[in-house]
């Protein structure tokens, strides 16, 4: 007998399938007419400068490391949403220490400013100081 | 039945939902355009065909001539991977999405989705984190400063809405006791629908199923004027139609997706009071299942043309410090209601 995940995985090998279809398709009826000017990396219509790979700010791994632990929690957290009616108060309490512990380290990363991303500081233009420059 | 009329049906099936899905997402690119044209006060494509209803084909044969422009700093295999994953990540996900109560044809009893998976929220939400992975390699593998920062832009904005879009799921689940779609809407009954008994949760889902689509306001990863395309700047011809049809596809299946867990999948409320013969009853069921997603779809575009873009540091703080508590209150209160009510 087929199961519905042998149903899935006729699914996922014809969308596999489907894509590859289609991009050798494309493969076969686009040109390739490569220049060496084509092949520059677009940065604005200059000649690109330095690495490609620059680097970029450390708080996309602070909200990586983030994601990680609270996603964990949304797993644990599951189980219980799926099994909640059969447990009464019992379970209601339980589920409440859970989340509470859990608003207690998002608490802790907002205290600790792990959630802070650089705003912007515009200085508007005064009049009375342009005009005192021009003077 | 036996094996190989299961198998049939199923491929049958299959092969429905892959064209449907196909013509859905170039006519929604046609639409995208009629409406933004609409709401701008403008004519929009009128060009090809009549009122340019065949705009979306003239659209995918152009970019299947175009040449294929690989940068020389690429590494080559992951960027021919990447829209790879986006596109396969888009279609698979269609597997388990209920548009329809069983029914009986040609004497067969069919169910109105592909595979009625007990886990099939599950499969959703693990799919369409695989989704991250097409976006991250697209802009590390093109070797461009542009694709680097989208990239990175857009993986750490879709994990962080993944959490609260998690937060909120849990809410549904503890009404419906179950990962499987079909239970969840038959746990929708009558105007049980989840977005009328949990209203946070169902803006919580809603904001983040706009932030992992990257749909305005949310489309940092391309934000044209600062990143140029952002991780797709350097893709071009058939690649870079794999992108926005991937697009595309993922507002189908978010809108799909708040259309089963919070308006109540196909259902129409008491319709089975009506006495209406059984036929008539499924394809009604049906056309509801379609009006709601058409009608979420609209309301993506709507937001689209309406609002602006947010800057980075207010999309953050939106998704940990709004976004977050509140699907977390979504679920207490969903709790509460469940222990004061007995639901």
């Amino acid at each position: 007998m087929l199961t519905e995940f042998g149903k899935i995985f006729i699914f996922i090998i014809l969308a596999i399938i489907f894509v590859i279809i289609t991009l050798f398709i494309n493969k076969l009826i686009r040109p390739n007419r490569p220049t060496v000017e084509k092949q520059k990396v677009y940065e604005c219509g200059e000649n690109p400068e330095g690495s490609p790979w620059v680097k970029f700010n450390i708080r996309f791994y602070v909200v990586a490391l983030i994601f990680l632990i609270f996603d964990v929690e949304v797993v644990l957290l599951f189980p219980w949403a799926l099994v909640y009616k059969d447990f009464g108060v019992f379970g209601f309490v339980a589920g409440i220490i859970f989340l509470l512990v859990l608003g207690l380290g998002m608490a802790y990363e907002w205290r600790k400013g792990d959630l802070e991303w650089a705003r912007p500081t515009p200085k508007p233009p005064k009049l009375d100081e342009l005009l005192k420059k021009e003077s | 039945m036996s094996i190989w009329e299961v198998i049939i049906i199923s491929l049958i099936k299959i092969l429905l939902i892959v064209v449907l899905m196909l013509l859905t997402v170039a006519y929604l690119v046609y639409f995208e355009r009629k409406i933004s044209a609409w709401i701008q006060n403008r004519k929009g494509p009128n060009r090809v065909g009549w009122h340019g209803l065949l705009q979306p084909f003239a659209d995918v044969f152009k970019l299947l001539l175009k040449e294929d422009i690989v940068p020389e700093k690429a590494n080559k295999a992951l960027h021919t991977l990447a829209p790879f994953i986006a596109l396969f990540v888009a279609f698979a996900t269609y597997a388990v999405i209920p548009i329809g109560p069983t029914i009986e044809l040609f004497g067969y009893k069919i169910n109105l989705v592909v595979a009625d998976v007990n886990i099939g929220v599950l499969y959703v939400l693990a799919l369409t984190s695989l989704g991250v992975y097409g976006i991250t390699f697209a802009g590390w593998s093109s070797g461009s400063k542009y694709s680097l920062l989208g990239g990175v832009r857009s993986s750490a904005q879709m994990i962080s809405y993944e959490v609260s879009m998690g937060f909120s799921i849990a809410g549904v689940l503890l009404l419906s006791q179950s990962l499987s779609p079909t239970k969840i809407v038959e746990a929708q009954y009558g105007w049980m629908w989840n977005a009328i008994l949990q209203p946070i949760g169902f803006i919580t889902f809603v904001v983040s199923a706009f932030a992992e689509t990257n749909r305005l306001p949310f489309d940092l990863p391309e934000a044209e004027p600062e990143l140029v395309g952002g991780y797709h700047t350097e893709y071009s011809s058939f690649k870079f139609a794999g992108f926005f049809l991937a697009e595309y596809a993922n507002m189908i299946i978010a809108s799909m997706m708040i259309t089963t867990l919070y308006l109540g999948g196909y259902q129409i409320p008491y319709i089975d009071k009506l006495g209406l013969n059984q036929t008539l009853t499924v394809l009604l069921q049906v056309g509801a299942f379609l009006f709601k997603t058409a009608f979420m779809l609209f309301f993506f575009m709507w937001v689209r043309w309406s609002i602006p873009r947010f800057r980075y540091d207010q999309l953050m703080n939106l998704g940990w410090k709004v976004m977050f508590p509140l699907s977390l209150l979504n679920i207490v209160w969903v709790a509460v209601l469940i222990m004061v009510f007995r639901l």
